[in-house]
This record gives structure tokens, C-alpha cells and sequence, in this order.
């Protein structure tokens, strides 16, 4: 891998990267100065962590940021359903009204975010490049073959939905109070939801994330394991709900508890379970 | 309605009252309490029926409850009382959304504790359990004004915490809702009913989900505080 080129990249779809990295970007760049005494291993650590004070560890995102976080991801989707919807054969005729409708609903929100993001005083990031088989650009990932092979596809589909989902939820806190942006914010995030019903639906699984003993991946594919990981979660706010009643008796079990409350992602674990699988440089 | 000044009337200012007497627990929280319980003796009280209280963070999570309390009671009667033809496939999911919903209705009771308004009493007479169309059409009506009601009192919620569990629950009602959609109409999960030109779910207003769901409690519920008396 080539560290430099990453750093390129990422500024090519955020301008304002450069900023937030400056002087520690100088530092980076200085890591050659150390030559052989840098191991390679250390690298990718030095990247998470640097994406990580960029993109808002160390101090609350802007609205800018977090609307061109949004954007990201909502360019992810967009290209990843106009290329399904292109691939002759691919979708049959009982699905394609539902992919179209979530398909125009994602090239919506990228529309409306570059406007919310002008509005707010930003500049709208440029769409970085994807490899929907996640195999960080060889084309070659686990999901190969996915634009000839529908279950495949829905599947990529089912694990880009719910991530999309747990993103917009990880971001309310930092629109706390922001009546127009956190307002459409939510308003994204419940179509992102309402697309992963859908697709669930499609696939012929249950319409929302069960997890249990195990993961509530329902791809099947372990490779998207992490975009489920902290699902399990049954502590809300100060309350282990599995000690509220249900309808059964005195405690609730594991399976209604988590399906009960979708979990958000932080903006870190997203772009980590992003970027270098689906999207590269 | 009528509407008169009352000095406490229901539980939830009973419950208030009570919840005061260990606010002192933590400077802060006794502080905003203060604040609260002073604008609720002023507050004017629906004769017959509750309001949600002073604006702030409880007040949203009593309206929160409230729709949740419907949703819940709702579901309980269609697996009670399933509707002529209902297959097991349909039986397992409404029963799942019930179970769904029925936490939900328990984490807003447990988590608001002596600040929670009492349980409501539910009217159902304007729908026909019997017949799959009207529950149907009764549960979309349900969870797309619950999504569009998280959606549109997200922003009043002053709380990171508690904002991040309304976004939990509103996804998973969205979920419920797109299920219903479909049910009713195959691929109508993000139709333009509910979703506008931009992509963005439709949002609601307190004063504009509470006449809605009033129409199907007793117990009337009212926002003073929000620009609702019902």
C-alpha cells in the first residue's frame, strides 16, 4: 500500500482533510525520514488513527463534515444501485421496482446533500472510487460477481442499507438541536431503513436485525461481519431491557431486545468498514 | 374539550411530585426539575385526559411513550383477535412488531420511572379487527406516523443519549412500517406518501401526530407546552 497516495486520495473527496491533518500530515510525511525503522505493520494503525482525530475522535465534526460524511456514503449507494439497475439481467422483473425506487431515492439524497452542504457554507465532496466485490479495487473481493448474480447482489445491498442505517444514527448527536439538517438527517436515515426492510424482504429474511447468540448478519457473508458487530447490544441508556416484561413473563429475551433497537456506528468505524474493501484509491 | 385549572390531576403529576423528592440526588438534574415543576403549576391540565408537561426532554419522552402505549395495545388486540385468513408467516411478524413494541412501551416507562405519565386507555372501535384491510391500513397508519413523529421531534431533544435511543427505535419503526407497506401494496415501502421528492421520510409535528393519535385514546393527550390541547 501506498500511504501517501491514500492521503492524496482522501482529499481529492475532502478538500478539507488537508486542513484537519495539517501539521500532523507534514509529521506523516516525515515518516520516511525514519526509513526501515517504521514497520510497514505500524501503517495501516497510523492511518486509522489519523482518520480518526481527522474525522472527528478527538472533537465533534462540523455540520459540513458530517453532511459530507453523508455524502460518501450516499455516493456508495447511489453508484452501487446505478450499476445494478445497468447490468442487463441481473435484477428479475418481480424486483425491479423495488430496486429502481431505492436506486432514485439514493441519487436523491446525493442531490440534496451537495445542496444542503452548499447551503450550510461547504463544498461538496467529489465521490472517491468503489470496488462493490470489496476487494479494495483488484475488483476481485468476496463479493466478485455480484452485478451477475442476484442474491449476491441484495446481499451487498442488505449490508450497505443496515450500515447506512447505524451511520445516519451515529451522526444525530453531533446535529444535536439542528432543526433543519438534524431533521433531515433522521428523515434520510428512516428511508435508509425503510430500503433495508425492503431489501431484507427481497432476500427473504426477517425485516429487521435479530442477533442472538451470534451476529445479526444475515448476508450470510462473514466478510461484513464487522457491519453488524454491536447489534447484540441490550443496554439502553441506564436499562438492560432483557429485564423489562413482555408479553410473556418478566424478562425480555435477547432476540426481541436487539431486534427491538437498531445500534449506530461512529463515523471512524464506518470509514474503517469502508475504506480499502469497497472504497480505495 | 373543556380545559380547567387543576392543581394535580393523573399520575404523571403525581409521579412528578414524587420523582422531586429525590431530584436533590444530583444538583443538576434538581435543577431542571425545578425548572419543570414550576412551569407545571402554572400549567393548565386537560380535564379527563394528560399532557406530556413542561417542554424538554421528558416531555418528548412521554410523547414518545404515548405512541408507543398505542402501538403496543394495538398489536396486542390484532394477535388477540387475528383477523379472518391470517397465514403464520403474518402471524409471526405482527407478533414480533407486538414484542417490539411492547419494549419499547417499557424502556419509556422504565427509563422516565416516576416522571412517566400513567397508562392510557385505548379506543379501537373505528377499526375492524376481523378484516385484514382495515388492520392493515390501521398498523400503516401507525408506524408511518410514528416514523414521521421521531423524525419530527428529534431536533427538540436536548439529551445526546436520549437522542441516540429515539434514533434506535425510529429506524426499526421505519422497518416495521416498510414491512406493513408491502403487505398492503408489493414495493410501496418508500412511496411518496411518506417520502418526498428529496428522498427525505415525511416529518411530523407534536401538534400534528397527537390529534391522530387521540382519535384512537380515551385518554386524551395534550402538549400545552407544543401548541396541542386536545
Amino acid at each position: 500500500m501506498n500511504l501517501f497516495n491514500i492521503i492524496d486520495e482522501i482529499e481529492k473527496f475532502d478538500p478539507e482533510l488537508n486542513d484537519r491533518l495539517n501539521p500532523r500530515r507534514a509529521a506523516i510525511k516525515n515518516i520516511t525520514s525514519f526509513g526501515s525503522k517504521v514497520a510497514m505493520a505500524a501503517v495501516p494503525f497510523a492511518m486509522g488513527t489519523m482518520l480518526k482525530r481527522a474525522y472527528g475522535a478527538t472533537a465533534a465534526p462540523t455540520v459540513v463534515e458530517v453532511l459530507n460524511y453523508a455524502l460518501t456514503l450516499e455516493y456508495l449507494e447511489s453508484s452501487f444501485y446505478n450499476q445494478g439497475a445497468a447490468s442487463a439481467g441481473l435484477i428479475p422483473a418481480a424486483g425491479a421496482s423495488y430496486i429502481n425506487t431505492v436506486k432514485d431515492d439514493e441519487n436523491q439524497h446525493v442531490a440534496f446533500l451537495k445542496t444542503a452542504i452548499t447551503a450550510s457554507g461547504g463544498t461538496p465532496v467529489t465521490s472517491p472510487k468503489f470496488d462493490f466485490t470489496a476487494g479494495g479495487g483488484t475488483g476481485n473481493g468476496p463479493f466478485k460477481g455480484l452485478f451477475s448474480n442476484y442474491t449476491l447482489f441484495l446481499k451487498v445491498a442488505l449490508a450497505f442499507e443496515d450500515t447506512g442505517v447505524r451511520a445516519y444514527k451515529g451522526q444525530a448527536p453531533n446535529l444535536l438541536g439542528n432543526k433543519d439538517i438534524l431533521t433531515a438527517a433522521l428523515s434520510i436515515h428512516a428511508v435508509e431503513a425503510r430500503h433495508a426492510s425492503a431489501i431484507r424482504q427481497l432476500l427473504g429474511v426477517s425485516p429487521w436485525i435479530t442477533s442472538t447468540a451470534t451476529l445479526g448478519n444475515d448476508t450470510g457473508v462473514s466478510q461484513v461481519n464487522g457491519n453488524y458487530d454491536g447489534e447484540q447490544n441490550v443496554t439502553q441508556g441506564p436499562v438492560n431491557v432483557t429485564t423489562l416484561p413482555s408479553i410473556s413473563g418478566s424478562t425480555t429475551s435477547v432476540a426481541i431486545a436487539t431486534a427491538a433497537f437498531d445500534e449506530p456506528l461512529s463515523m471512524d468505524q464506518v470509514l474503517a468498514l469502508l475504506v480499502g474493501t469497497f472504497i480505495y484509491t | 374539550m373543556k380545559t380547567s385549572e387543576q392543581e394535580s390531576i393523573g399520575g404523571a403529576n403525581m409521579a412528578r411530585r414524587s420523582f422531586l423528592r429525590y431530584a436533590g440526588l444530583g444538583v443538576a438534574s434538581a435543577g431542571l426539575l425545578a425548572t419543570a415543576a414550576c412551569h407545571k403549576d402554572h400549567k393548565v391540565v386537560v380535564s379527563g385526559g394528560i399532557d406530556i408537561g413542561a417542554k424538554g426532554d421528558l416531555a418528548i419522552l412521554n410523547y414518545a411513550y404515548a405512541l408507543e402505549q398505542l402501538e403496543a395495545a394495538f398489536y396486542i388486540q390484532v394477535i388477540t383477535t387475528p383477523y379472518s385468513g391470517m397465514t403464520s408467516d403474518e402471524k409471526a411478524l405482527f407478533t414480533s412488531i407486538r414484542d417490539h413494541e411492547v419494549l419499547h412501551r417499557e424502556f419509556f416507562k422504565a427509563a422516565l420511572g416516576g416522571n412517566a405519565i400513567p397508562a392510557l386507555t385505548v379506543d379501537f372501535s373505528t377499526i375492524d379487527f376481523t378484516k385484514k384491510s382495515a388492520v392493515l391500513g390501521a398498523a400503516k397508519a401507525f408506524e408511518d406516523t410514528g416514523v414521521k413523529a421521531y423524525d419530527g421531534a428529534g431536533y427538540l431533544i436536548q439529551d445526546a443519549g436520549y437522542l441516540t435511543i429515539a434514533g434506535k427505535i425510529v429506524s426499526v419503526e421505519a422497518r416495521h412500517a416498510a414491512l406493513i407497506s408491502n403487505m398492503l401494496v408489493a414495493g410501496s415501502f418508500a412511496a411518496d406518501d411518506q417520502v418526498d421528492s428529496n428522498g427525505l421520510n415525511k416529518s411530523a409535528t407534536i401538534a400534528e401526530v397527537l390529534p391522530i393519535a387521540n382519535t384512537y385514546l380515551k385518554t386524551k393527550v395534550s402538549a400545552t407546552n407544543y401548541s396541542y390541547v386536545a
